[in-house]
């Protein structure tokens, strides 16, 4: 038996063609460049534009700026990062004081306030110090680990006495000549160069250290040995050492700076030559006419 | 000839521009079904080059990226009959298809089976300028081949060098770099009705498509159908389809004949819907699930429920058996094959050395057609499916889709036209002014 209400019309099937115009978007769509262009080109564009007009505004700029860096300085102090204080290791007490004085830091600061090039590049140029490395040690210190130059000799120069490193550096200036007793003394233009040349005459001549006041750069070529009793012993530019050894060698067997005479030339390695002095000349001139019976009176 | 020369060329253009670009989709426009596949070119087949292996049947060279399949509108006899419909059809399809491969496709090779088909064979025979065949001497003979008369409504949809013959020798591929005086070639030719390829035509435009080729179903079906001794040694492919049953004879690889029955399937479905008074959706389901064309004895037991919403108790809950539904089926099939077997005997089927017949296309799926056919046709019929191809759906597989497929070997690995090879000297030359100044006329 039929129901007498009226069955309930189904709707009419709904054509399963796209229409025109959404085929052609789906071929768009399918369209290799256009979608490049959708996925990539079109969201760079819209955050780009959307960028560039929001910081069209110079007070946007200035805010946003001022956000960055109340950002920056709230992280940078944070204590985590702060440094208290400054240890220095490997530095005598002045050399400390000198490099407290030339960073002049106010504690606590920022980790990232600290410039640490630039520091070591301050702390190395001081004359005393041959290198530091600067670091920020846990717990906020900031440590340097200096390596001192510690001077060998002093040089005397028309300004005053100054202190050599043997690789020539000038570490400071010398406050007396008793203040540096054990140091031995060089002198004269460009005698700082060459230091370590110095060390080994004085090794050469410790037989006659008592004797010896100092050594003289000549013509920044050569060296004197400057002896007491206005003694001098010239050395050579080349083997220097062995023309002192051979002066040295000779005083131990003659005793031959113990007699009169001023200078010994070793210039001439084949042929040393010594002068005496003035009263060792009269008395030569004195003995040989002796000798010879012509006094002539 | 000339504008016919233009437009193929147009036509295979398109399509190496398609190949370049590595996508291209092939529809084939059917009464019952509209197919759709997108292929994708890999390049070079990259196993051309080893030796002593094939290409494969032009298979290596391309992948199926996208397929899709629905139910036909506006196509009756295999012809446009309603072109709004079947646009329509076509944009559902090829968009479904360009969705599955995920890129737009802008190059479409059609075929169809409808619009009758006429095959002419032509020979042309010149005097071989000098020693050697040449180019030239290529294209002479195939402008020498003198055309039928074949109707100005209608227009040429294959025509292919079937045979060359050098003097005495024939059965020649390739004549060129041979010596001899007189060359002759063969030549098939297959013109169908003018206004339905521009039907065709029309619709695709409307769906933003460029035409890269069109084809017949015939030829195409064959192509994949028939194994390649077949093709080789003469076999009929007969592709039962909807709206039209169509025929193509092969030899020596070449289509040498193609026709169209106009009946098909769906003239079965029709008599069924006729013959028992349901709906031709549901005599369409009957036919799939419970049609055959030999009836048994126990057909007589096997009830069919005739389902309806008529509202008549009596005729919605009618029955009938099998073999009254096998009782209407059969003398249509029959008549079908009848009708092949006049079309092939027209041809001259029985002269071929090999006459071995192929059925496919959707109608072949009937239960005991073959035993049918054996009876009509001949002896030796088998069943054909479409060759496998890369990357084909399995939905797609069935010998229903024996033209989609043979359109993708179409596609990729074309015979020769007449319009591939040189226009000859004399006639390329000729009026170039004369179509210049027409050509103008034309466009402004």
């Amino acid at each position: 038996m039929r129901s007498l209400s009226v069955p309930k019309r189904k709707k009419p099937r709904h054509d399963p063609a796209p229409s025109r115009w959404a085929y052609r978007f789906e071929r768009l769509m399918l369209t290799p460049f256009f979608r490049f262009c959708l996925r990539t080109v079109v969201p760079f564009a819209v955050v780009a534009g959307g960028a560039l007009i929001y910081f069209s505004d110079e007070d946007r700029r200035e805010a946003l700026s001022l956000a960055i860096n109340d950002l920056r300085r709230e992280i940078a102090t944070r204590p985590e990062f702060m440094v208290s204080a400054m240890a220095i290791d490997g530095a005598s007490d002045g050399t400390s004081e000198d490099i407290r004085d030339i960073l002049s830091l106010s504690f606590p600061v920022s980790s990232f306030d600290l410039d640490l090039p630039a520091i070591q590049a301050r702390v190395s140029e001081l004359p005393s110090i041959a290198s530091a490395s600067v670091r920020v040690r846990t717990g906020g210190v900031l440590q340097l680990d200096i390596a001192e130059r510690t001077p060998v000799v002093v040089w005397r120069t028309h300004e005053g006495l100054t202190l050599v490193d043997p690789d020539g550096h000038v570490t400071g200036p010398a406050v007396s000549r008793n203040a540096h007793a054990q140091m031995p003394l060089i002198a004269g233009e460009g005698a700082e160069g060459h230091v370590r040349e110095a060390l080994e005459l004085f090794a050469a001549a410790d037989p006659i250290a008592d004797r010896v006041i100092g050594l003289v750069r000549v013509g920044e070529r050569r060296w004197d040995v400057v002896l007491t009793r206005e003694q001098r012993i010239l050395l050579p530019e080349q083997g220097a050492v062995q023309a002192l050894d051979r002066v040295v060698a000779l005083n131990s067997a003659q005793e031959l700076l113990e007699r009169d005479i001023s200078v010994v030339d070793m210039r001439l390695t084949r042929r040393p030559t010594i002068q005496l002095t003035e009263n060792a000349v009269e008395d030569w001139w004195r003995t040989s006419q002796i000798t010879l019976g012509t006094t002539g009176q | 000839m000339t504008e016919l020369y233009q437009s193929q060329r147009a036509m295979r253009a398109m399509r190496k521009a398609a190949m370049q670009r590595g996508v291209i989709a092939v529809l084939d426009v059917g009464t019952s079904k509209i197919a759709c596949l997108v292929l994708r070119f890999d390049g070079t087949d990259r196993l051309a080059s080893v030796e002593g292996i094939g290409s494969m049947a032009g298979q290596s060279g391309f992948r199926v990226i996208g397929a899709n399949t629905i139910m036909s509108r506006g196509v009756k006899f295999g012809e446009i009959d309603t072109m709004q419909e079947t646009e329509r059809a076509i944009r559902t399809v090829v968009q479904a298809a360009q969705k599955m491969a995920k890129i737009r496709v802008d190059h479409v090779i059609a075929c169809f089976s409808g619009a009758e088909p006429r095959s002419y064979g032509l020979d042309g025979q010149i005097d071989v300028h000098g020693q050697m065949v040449g180019e030239q001497d290529v294209a002479r003979v195939l402008a020498a081949c003198d055309v039928p008369d074949y109707g100005a409504d209608r227009e040429v949809l294959h025509a292919q060098p079937v045979n060359f013959a050098l003097d005495h020798r024939s059965g020649l591929n390739d004549p060129r770099g041979q010596v001899g005086q007189v060359l002759t070639t063969d030549m098939h030719m297959l013109t169908v009705d003018k206004a339905a390829v521009q039907n065709l035509v029309h619709c695709i435009k409307r769906c933003d498509l460029e035409l890269a080729g069109i084809a017949s179903s015939a030829y195409v079906s064959g192509l994949s159908a028939l194994v390649e001794d077949e093709q080789e040694l003469g076999a009929a492919c007969i592709d039962m389809g909807g709206g039209a049953t169509s025929l193509s004879i092969f030899m020596k690889k070449h289509m040498i004949f193609a026709d169209t029955v106009r009946m098909g399937g769906d003239h079965v479905t029709g008599d069924i819907s006729m013959g028992l008074q349901v709906p031709m959706a549901t005599a369409e389901r009957i036919k799939t699930f419970y049609g055959g064309v030999v009836a048994t004895g126990m057909d007589d037991r096997d009830m069919i429920e005739l389902s309806g919403d008529t509202g008549d108790w009596e005729h919605d809950r009618r029955t009938v058996s099998r073999a009254e539904l096998i009782g209407i089926m059969r003398p249509r099939v029959e008549e079908i094959l009848e009708e092949v077997r006049a079309r092939l005997d027209v041809a001259g089927f029985e002269h071929l050395p090999s006459q071995q017949i192929v059925l496919t296309g959707g109608g072949s799926q009937i239960p005991g057609l073959d035993g049918l056919a054996s009876k009509i046709l001949g002896q030796q019929v088998r069943l054909g499916r479409p060759m496998r191809v890369h990357g084909l759906p399995q939905a797609a597989t069935g010998p229903g889709f024996a033209a989609t497929v043979g359109m993708c070997l179409f596609a990729t690995h074309p015979q020769d036209e007449w319009w591939d090879f040189d226009l000859p000297v004399d006639r390329y030359h000729s009026r170039t002014i004369g179509r210049a100044v027409r050509w103008f006329r034309e466009n402004w």
